[in-house]
């Protein structure tokens, strides 16, 4: 073993470095599975004994999956069925269909992909034959066809639970939570949903056949224990090729997580957010900057890649808008600042920039009523402005009532971070504040 | 800056050539590519762009995809009126045509997925495969369900497949209300002005010195960049404007280097450019032929706006006074307008005023029909009998866009209108027939 390992502890550097990239970036982005959900044991053991029981001894079961989004509810049902498809009598017996509400928008289509997912005979190559009622009546009858003993249990998978409660009298739920109460084929019904309101979403002869059994994964997660999922995602596995390389890194990961300024950044992600996806695109940021020359990730990265992660979009925007673009937006703020919020029209914007104008005598922003219509209609482009009522084409441009999409704090960061704003114009917007 | 592109697993004399081709956005397209990483390692499953028009989000990601061949699909969303088109399209650009063809005839996103996988198990990709939108701000308005699912595509048809969505607008406007996969966002600056400076002098004219073109840009940002920063737009201004610019030098007048006799040339030509080419008053073409007639003073072609325009019959004319009379006065100054004995008028309460109620900024008010019937025979001199065609006028002038009937409950009994028309475009009317509106506005007491 020890010699295997020195024998493979000279990979050149780039080779290395592009083999971190792959193992990390398979873990950040295609989202594969850890050995075991990290804090998620009790709710891991719930949904694995309940699957286990539909697998094994064909009970029929119904139960929902909820937390916030990037929680881990799909890697929690995953890392179960792994589990699971390892024992050959469950492999052997258990039929998988996965539907997502995202896709299956409708009853009919849901039905045409579980018949196609489960082989049924009306199959013809890639064709499903019949019309919806005869699709379901079929299904039906072969679900009911079977019973406890003898029929193969099938575990049907609805991601994006929510979505199925909008179909039309929620008929693919009626039908299949009925079958989970009925002494029919041994199904298992697993919804996967971020609305923790979703049970009021069902009808009422839905939700009376629903088994009422919920899985929460809300997050109780502590900082340290952030900071572990942190070095655990960047932490290389024990059978890297390298191993000297191997060591190295971990221990960089392991200083880095140590670093005051680094703790900071990781603070500030975790009061906005404790779940897995914004932390995978804050290290995917991270990751990116690694590279032969280069090869650990440094302080200064975290740094970069927190202040991409967490920069004002709409100041990003603003900073791009020509002078006169910038001076209708404070002569709105000014509007806003005056009337209180009272929606404003083109003709008001411009009455309150020429008054700026004639203050200052100065000529230099003295434009046409058409470059300043150009002007204002860009920022409507932009949708920094926004129109009161839809209704467009019934009223003149010019006094169409318009609402800002902004507030003072972005107007005025925007103001500080703008190249080269000219003096008065900064005066004019702080002047509202007197 | 050459060669600041650098990543494994692609060619360096690519890297080189794209660099060069993409002047001032080496940071953006260095960030990119090291998201991108290495052909074969997979991609953050969705990326946003956003940034101004023109700030080259889809050049920098053409050139990257088109230089380093890898394999892509670029949709752009204004061409796809249904999703079917973009379905299509990407299988397209991925498999080949008999994939599109397995499409059925108005397929789900369930069907598209499904063709997608039963490619991707043929043909499994050995390269990240790119989807990129362009104008996704228009995928707000398709589908509720096409959004997240592009977002996630990855995850749904289990493949090395990202996508990568170009938009104007901030991600904030986007988000569904149950939330989605969070996309990575990336931004693109707007070139600033030495930025600018240094693309639009790339495209020099041959014949003339590299210093000499640039200092007719720095002339032309001077004049146009405090109210356009849009690359596109500059350069179109930048090639319609030098044949005036080398006039006085063809001519034998002055020399290059003489900074300010061009300067004093051009700047009156570029100001009234702005006035008219810029807002398409005159079209690019009219202006090219108007700078080529020697005689034709710049500006004195009629542009668009003027062609607003319209004849009209006498009483027309009268019955669109008294519209925007009515639209544009409060009801109780009537009186003392229209009628000729009026009685006494409070001057202070009449007179009372604050900007905030003006007319000219809030707005045209509604009116009924009555009242511009009243002010119609008041501002008529001679006796009009209320025939069928004085009505009808009324509505043709609805029809003409320059009445606008308000509310739509009742057709004939006491219809309310809206008077559409700006203040110029009024008072050339009333010169027509000799009538001084502003004497009868309220606004302008």
């Amino acid at each position: 073993m020890s010699k295997r390992k020195l024998k493979n502890a000279h990979l050149p550097i780039g080779e290395c470095v592009s083999q971190v990239h792959q193992i990390l970036r398979e873990r950040f982005c295609r989202h594969q599975l850890p050995e075991r959900p990290a804090g998620l044991e009790a709710q891991h053991k719930h949904l694995e004994e309940l699957l286990k029981r539909t697998a094994v001894h064909g009970e029929s079961n119904s139960v929902l999956i909820v937390g916030p989004r990037g929680a881990g509810k799909t890697t929690l049902l995953r890392c179960v069925l792994r589990e699971l498809s390892k024992e050959t009598e469950v492999q052997k017996n258990l039929l998988q269909v996965h539907l997502n509400g995202l896709l299956q928008t409708d009853d009919r289509v849901a039905l045409k992909e579980i018949t196609r997912q489960l082989h049924l005979e009306n199959v013809v190559g890639d064709k499903v034959f019949g019309s919806f009622a005869e699709n379901l009546a079929f299904l039906l009858e072969a679900l009911k066809k079977g019973d406890r003993s003898s029929s193969r249990p099938v575990l049907f998978v609805l991601d994006e639970f929510d979505l199925f409660a909008h179909h039309k009298n929620q008929t693919l739920l009626y039908n299949l939570f009925d079958v989970s109460q009925a002494a029919q084929t041994p199904i298992a019904v697993v919804g996967i949903s971020c609305r923790l309101d979703v049970l009021e979403l069902l009808e009422k002869r839905v939700k009376s056949r629903f088994s009422h059994r919920q899985i929460h994964l809300l997050s109780s997660l502590t900082f340290p224990q952030y900071l572990d999922r942190v070095r655990a995602q960047l932490r290389l596995p024990d059978d890297f090729p390298d191993g000297s390389f191997a060591e190295e890194w971990n221990a960089s990961v392991k200083s880095l997580c140590e670093d005051g300024s680094v703790d900071e950044v990781l603070r500030r992600h975790f009061h906005s957010s404790t779940d897995f996806r914004s932390m995978h695109a804050l290290l995917m940021l991270c990751l990116s900057r690694v590279s032969v020359a280069k090869p650990a990730i440094r302080p200064a990265d975290l740094l970069d890649a927190s202040r991409l992660c967490s920069a004002d979009t709409k100041v990003n925007m603003l900073r791009g808008l020509s002078v006169l673009e910038l001076c209708l937006i404070i002569a709105m703020k000014h509007l806003n600042d005056v009337y209180r919020g009272e929606p404003f029209n083109l003709q008001m914007v411009h009455n309150e920039f020429k008054k700026f104008l004639q203050r200052k005598s100065n000529s230099m922003y003295n434009f046409e009523h058409p470059v300043v219509m150009k002007a204002f209609e860009h920022l409507q482009q932009l949708e920094l402005i926004r129109p009161v009522d839809g209704s467009s084409a019934k009223t003149q441009r010019e006094y169409q009532l318009m609402r800002l999409m902004l507030d003072h704090s972005q107007i005025m960061e925007a103001l500080q971070k703008y190249p080269q704003c000219p003096t008065d114009i900064k005066q004019w917007a702080a002047s509202a504040f007197a | 800056m050459a060669g600041l592109l650098q990543q494994p697993g692609y060619e360096e004399e690519r890297l080189q050539r794209i660099s060069e081709l993409l002047p001032c956005r080496e940071v953006q397209a260095g960030l990119l590519l090291s998201l991108m990483g290495q052909p074969q390692q997979y991609c953050y499953p969705s990326i946003f762009i956003f940034g101004h028009r023109s700030s080259g989000k889809s050049h920098v990601l053409n050139v990257l995809l088109k230089e380093l061949e890898l394999p892509h699909a670029t949709v752009s969303c204004v061409e796809c009126v249904s999703a079917t088109l973009l379905f299509e399209e990407v299988l397209l650009s991925f498999f080949g045509s008999d994939a599109a063809s397995l499409l059925p005839r108005s397929p789900s996103l369930s069907d598209f997925v499904r063709v997608y996988r039963l490619h991707r198990s043929q043909f499994p990709a050995k390269q990240t495969r790119y989807v990129i939108m362009e104008k996704a701000e228009l995928l707000r308005d398709a589908e509720a369900n096409l959004l997240p699912a592009l977002l996630r595509f990855q995850e749904l048809v289990e493949d090395n497949v990202a996508v990568i969505l170009l938009s104007e607008i901030v991600w904030d406007t986007f988000r569904p209300n149950t939330g989605c996969f969070e996309p990575l966002l990336l931004h693109f600056p707007d070139y600033s002005k030495g930025e600018l400076q240094q693309i639009l002098s790339r495209d020099r004219h041959p014949s003339y010195s590299a210093e000499f073109y640039s200092s007719y840009i720095n002339i032309l940002l001077g004049v146009f960049y405090s109210v356009c920063r849009d690359l596109r737009e500059l350069r179109h201004l930048a090639a319609l404007n030098f044949p005036k610019f080398c006039e006085p030098l063809e001519a034998g007048k002055v020399k290059e280097t003489d900074t300010h006799k061009l300067w004093k040339n051009i700047e009156p030509h570029l100001k009234k450019a702005m006035q008219t080419v810029y807002l398409r008053e005159v079209s690019s073409l009219q202006w090219e032929q108007m700078q080529q007639v020697e005689e034709h003073e710049a500006g004195a072609l009629r542009g668009l706006s003027a062609h607003t325009h319209v004849e009209l019959p006498y009483y027309s004319k009268f019955l669109l006074i008294a519209a925007y009379l009515a639209s544009y006065n409060p009801a109780r100054t009537d009186k003392r307008f229209f009628l000729k004995h009026h009685g006494k008028i409070k001057k202070t309460n009449f007179l009372k005023k604050n900007e905030k109620t003006s007319n000219h900024l809030l707005g045209p008010k509604p009116f009924p029909l009555d009242r511009l019937l009243a002010i119609f025979y008041s501002v008529v001199d001679s006796r009009v009998a209320p025939t069928a065609s004085i009505f009808s006028q009324i509505s043709s002038l609805v029809t003409l866009q320059l009445l606008v009937q308000v509310s739509h409950d009742d057709q004939l009994d006491a219809p309310k209108y809206k008077c559409a028309v700006s203040l110029d475009f009024i008072t050339a009317v009333s010169r027509t027939v000799n009538f001084e509106i502003v004497k009868y506005l309220y606004d302008f007491l």
